[in-house]
């Protein structure tokens, strides 16, 4: 039986150690927001934090965890940063098909909170591991920086009027 | 829970384009009591607490039509926008239409239709109104959810729904809709509707569907194409931790079911760790030939002689002797792969009675046609529920994992869901197909292209070009110039192709229009200019088939509007950075971009910024969504440059992002959008900017580093070496 903190909850599972975070996530205990998309640590759909650090779920055997504190998407309203992250969003209108979007949130969210206000080059670093097939690349760069209260040229209604 | 009659208004398109409205009946429940909801439409239902539930009939995959259809609805309605909340369509073609995600097509057939339901329904509530107060329609208005008559009385629509549902529909086509200058959501920005859901990861795409009692599979199948199951000890993979069974199944189909070994498990991992205890024996011999050294080497040959002739104007021949100008170049493109982010997956139940499917699916309809022939059963008893699709990119334009799911389901006789691995993804990808090309022109000595010859090296399956492929688009040297050739050879192939993202556009325009960048160059012109000359000698030439013709005048308008935002006649140029511009027509839109790359000796390039500018119509109806297609087709169509599939042996060489660069955060360039509004009906976003993209980065790296780019994928190596052979 292995005993695993997730989003503030104790939650017991009875699987193999070496079962990843993110199917003891997604199936065992039924939280579908963190994703897989390719499960080599190549793309950070599947980005939790465990004590704050972002890491891939798909890699992370579950009985190396002991007693590392899981943060989901489910639970990153919690943190300040993740609210600030959520909101600007939201507000900035990100999302194509959004599936990404979890794993870019729990990147950028850790991101914030290790660096409060991070340039363009910051961002780069930190993002680059995760892939946004649809490409909204810009939006989520203007967004983080909304989070953390700098300037952002928004230009999405920009170029639409006649 | 309650029960709650619902009325419906029945709606369907006509083939001739209009409405067909009608009644029917039907029961339905609600978890949380609004109240008495009444469905005005099929499209419509009203809560007596002035909710509005409007239908988004097309599956959603990024391109935001779950968003856009419904405001087209509400905007003709007369409702806030705050009050409205969007449910996904049943897949019924019936009631619905043609459901899909493909081809950019919902905006340019769903614009006035979805507006004429909105309309519809703000009649029968006018009318409902009108009958209380025994008037006539003319002395009512309608606001944000209410019908007014003129004397002050006001009635909200939640209190006349109920009548209104039982009165008799107007012909859609004859009533008023707005004058666009009086639209209150359509050309506003509405965030996506969804977005609240996914930034607190609700579980709403289809890998997230969780039934009772569900088992989770994995299908392994051969990585060569065609190739058949001989035989394969089942028994260790049987035995393993949480397995519940492992079994085959026979092919019948290459765009559904193909040979496999199903493994049933209780954990998706269970299921995906037992398949390494699998040592499937594959006849694989059909694939033996099919490997991208022999395609390449063959397609040179093919392309020494003379091709098939497709299409001919003038004497293509004789123009190029006389031209005072010639050139002559080959151009090639790789297979890719279109690997949305969501991996393919399905979840099924199938009973005797009944067959319940999720899918992130691009044609629900056609997938539930697909499982009822794989299965032999009724289409009647299958039911398809569209799931938001993590990316489709054209690749759910294809069913099949559909096919295996219930397949899979059926032999396990319980909730299954299947899920692809990223390597099950890319190994059985519908691929774009690569092509390879040899294009030559003239230039006669007033500087006017006169002479256009292509001919391509496609390739077939059965002697017919393969899907996602076509011997020429809609190239624009091939539309102005007089004298042309289009002609083809052939590679017969056993890889599955697919319409990827613009499709058949997404390569022509490299080919096409870096070419054009090299005539203009060699014919000592701005490629801007040479391109606006040609086009304003053609600019009646519009033959008025607004979905099929090329319109000079939209592309010169774009055209021009791109060449000022850029700067472009005060562009600097050298120290590795340059500007290199193209123009595509795809999908009934018209755009040209501008690209600003950065090139290094060491062969690392980036694009800085793109600047584009596109003609769809007359209308933008959700301004940030929009935006947001043009900005990741840039990416895209950017990012496609550095990434290909070889294959070896009938097998993709690629297996997961490791092998296939993508666009990521570091090479995200500013893009720079602005839309120029045209006289002519709205048309969809989803594809045609990315086109022109690949070419304008292709022609900027010209202008920067004086190498001319004639090969996909671009890679650092390759660059590096043709910027050392260009300085010796
Ligand atoms: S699923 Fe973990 S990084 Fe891709
Ligand atoms: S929004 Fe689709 S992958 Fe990022």
């Amino acid at each position: 039986m292995i005993t695993l903190s997730v989003n503030g909850q104790p939650r017991q599972l009875k699987v193999p150690d070496e079962m990843p975070l993110l199917w003891v996530l997604r199936d065992e205990l039924d939280l579908k927001g963190t994703k897989f998309g390719c499960g080599v640590a190549q793309c950070g759909a599947c980005t939790v934090h465990i004590d704050g650090e972002p890491v891939r779920a798909c890699i992370t055997p579950v009985g190396g965890i002991g007693d590392g504190k899981v943060v989901t998407i489910e639970g990153i309203a919690g943190n300040r940063q993740g609210r600030a992250i959520q909101e600007a969003w939201l507000e900035l209108d990100v999302i194509q098909c959004g599936y990404c979007q979890a794993g870019q949130i729990m990147t950028a969210t850790a991101l914030l909170t290790q660096n409060p206000t991070p340039d363009d080059a910051a961002i780069d670093v930190a993002m680059e591991g995760n892939l946004c097939r649809c490409a909204t690349y810009k939006r989520i760069r203007a967004a983080i920086k909304s989070a953390s209260g700098q300037p952002v040229d928004d230009t999405r209604n920009r170029g639409t009027e006649a | 829970m309650e029960t709650t009659r619902r009325l419906f208004l029945k709606s369907g398109v006509l083939a001739g384009g209009g409405l067909l409205l009608g009644f029917g009946l039907s029961a339905c429940t609600e978890k949380d009591d609004p109240g008495p909801v009444t469905a005005v439409t099929d499209y419509v239902a009203i809560s007596s607490d002035g909710i509005v539930t409007l239908i988004a009939k097309n599956p959603e995959i990024g391109q935001g039509v779950m968003t856009s259809l419904p405001m087209l609805i509400a905007e003709e309605l007369d409702v806030l926008w705050a009050n409205v909340r969007i449910e996904t369509a049943a897949s019924d073609d019936k009631r619905f239409g043609a459901q899909f995600a493909g081809g950019s097509m919902a905006t340019a057939l769903e614009y006035m239709p979805m507006r004429q339901v909105g309309a519809a329904a703000r009649w029968l509530l006018i009318e409902a109104a009108a009958r209380r107060m025994k008037a006539t329609h003319d002395a009512f208005t309608t606001k944000a959810g209410k019908v007014r008559h003129k004397d002050g009385t006001t009635f909200d629509y939640g209190e006349l729904a109920a009548e209104a549902a039982l009165l008799a529909p107007p012909d859609p086509t004859k009533l008023t809709l707005k004058d666009p200058k009086n639209f209150l959501l359509i050309g506003k920005t509405q965030k996506g509707y969804d977005n609240p859901k996914i930034v607190r990861g609700e579980p709403i795409f289809g890998i997230d569907v969780s039934l009772p009692g569900m088992l989770y599979a994995v299908y392994l199948k051969s990585p060569v194409y065609g190739a058949r199951l001989i035989s394969c000890d089942l028994s260790a993979a049987k035995a393993a931790n949480g397995v519940k069974d492992v079994f085959v199944l026979k092919g019948t189909d290459m765009h559904g079911l193909k040979d496999g070994i199903a493994i049933v498990a209780t954990s998706w991992w269970y299921a995906q760790a037992a398949r390494a205890l699998l040592s499937p024996v594959w006849d694989e011999a059909v694939g033996k030939l099919h490997d991208s050294e022999i395609y390449s080497q063959t397609a040179k040959t093919l392309l020494l002689g003379e091709g098939e002739v497709k299409e001919k104007r003038g004497n293509a021949d004789a123009a190029l002797r006389s031209a005072t100008h010639t050139f002559d170049a080959e151009y090639n493109v790789p297979f890719l792969a279109h690997v949305p982010m969501e991996p393919q997956n399905c979840t099924a139940v199938v009973k005797a009675e009944g067959v319940e499917i999720w899918a992130p699916t691009q044609q629900p309809n056609d997938g539930k046609a697909l499982i009822a022939k794989t299965l032999s059963i009724d289409p009647a008893i299958v039911t398809v529920h569209m799931r938001r699709c993590g990316g489709g990119f054209g690749r759910r334009l294809e069913n099949d994992y559909m096919a295996e799911a219930a397949a899979i389901a059926q032999k396990a006789g319980a909730p299954v869901k299947l899920v692809w691995a990223r390597e099950d993804d890319v190994a059985h990808d519908f691929f774009r197909p690569g092509g390879y090309y040899r294009v030559r022109a003239g230039v006669d000595a007033s500087g006017k292209l006169a002479a256009y010859i292509s001919h391509s090296v496609n390739f077939t399956r059965e002697g017919k070009i393969v899907q996602g492929d076509e011997v020429a688009g809609n190239a624009f040297a091939l539309t102005v110039a007089p004298h042309t050739r289009i002609e083809f050879s052939k590679i017969e192939t056993t890889i599955p192709t697919g319409y990827l993202r613009a499709p058949v556009s997404n390569a022509l325009a490299f080919v096409h229009e870096t070419f054009c960048d090299e005539i203009a160059h060699g014919a000592g012109q701005d490629p801007i200019a040479f391109r606006l000359a040609h086009l304003n000698a053609h600019i009646d030439d519009y033959n008025g088939d607004r979905f099929g013709g090329y319109n000079p005048s939209r592309m010169r308008a774009v055209l021009k509007t791109v060449e000022e935002r850029s700067g472009w006649r005060s562009r600097a140029s050298g120290k590795g950075e340059g500007m290199g511009v193209a123009t595509y027509f795809s999908h009934h839109g018209y755009f040209a971009e501008v690209a600003k790359v950065r090139v290094t000796d060491d062969g690392k390039w980036r694009v800085l910024k793109v600047w584009a500018v596109g003609d769809v119509g007359n209308q933008i109806v959700n301004p940030s969504a929009a935006k947001n297609q043009v900005e990741g087709a840039v990416m895209d169509g950017i990012g496609s440059m550095s990434a290909e599939i070889t294959f070896s042996k009938g097998r993709a060489v690629q297996t997961n992002f490791q092998d296939i660069p993508m666009m990521r955060m570091p090479q995200a360039p500013e893009v720079d959008v602005q839309f120029v509004l045209s006289e002519f009906p709205p048309t969809g976003l989803g594809e045609p900017a990315l086109p022109p993209v690949i070419p304008a980065v292709a022609n900027a790296i010209f202008a920067a580093c004086g190498v001319r780019l004639r090969q996909l994928p671009l890679t650092e190596q390759d660059l590096r070496a043709a910027i050392d052979t260009a300085r010796t």
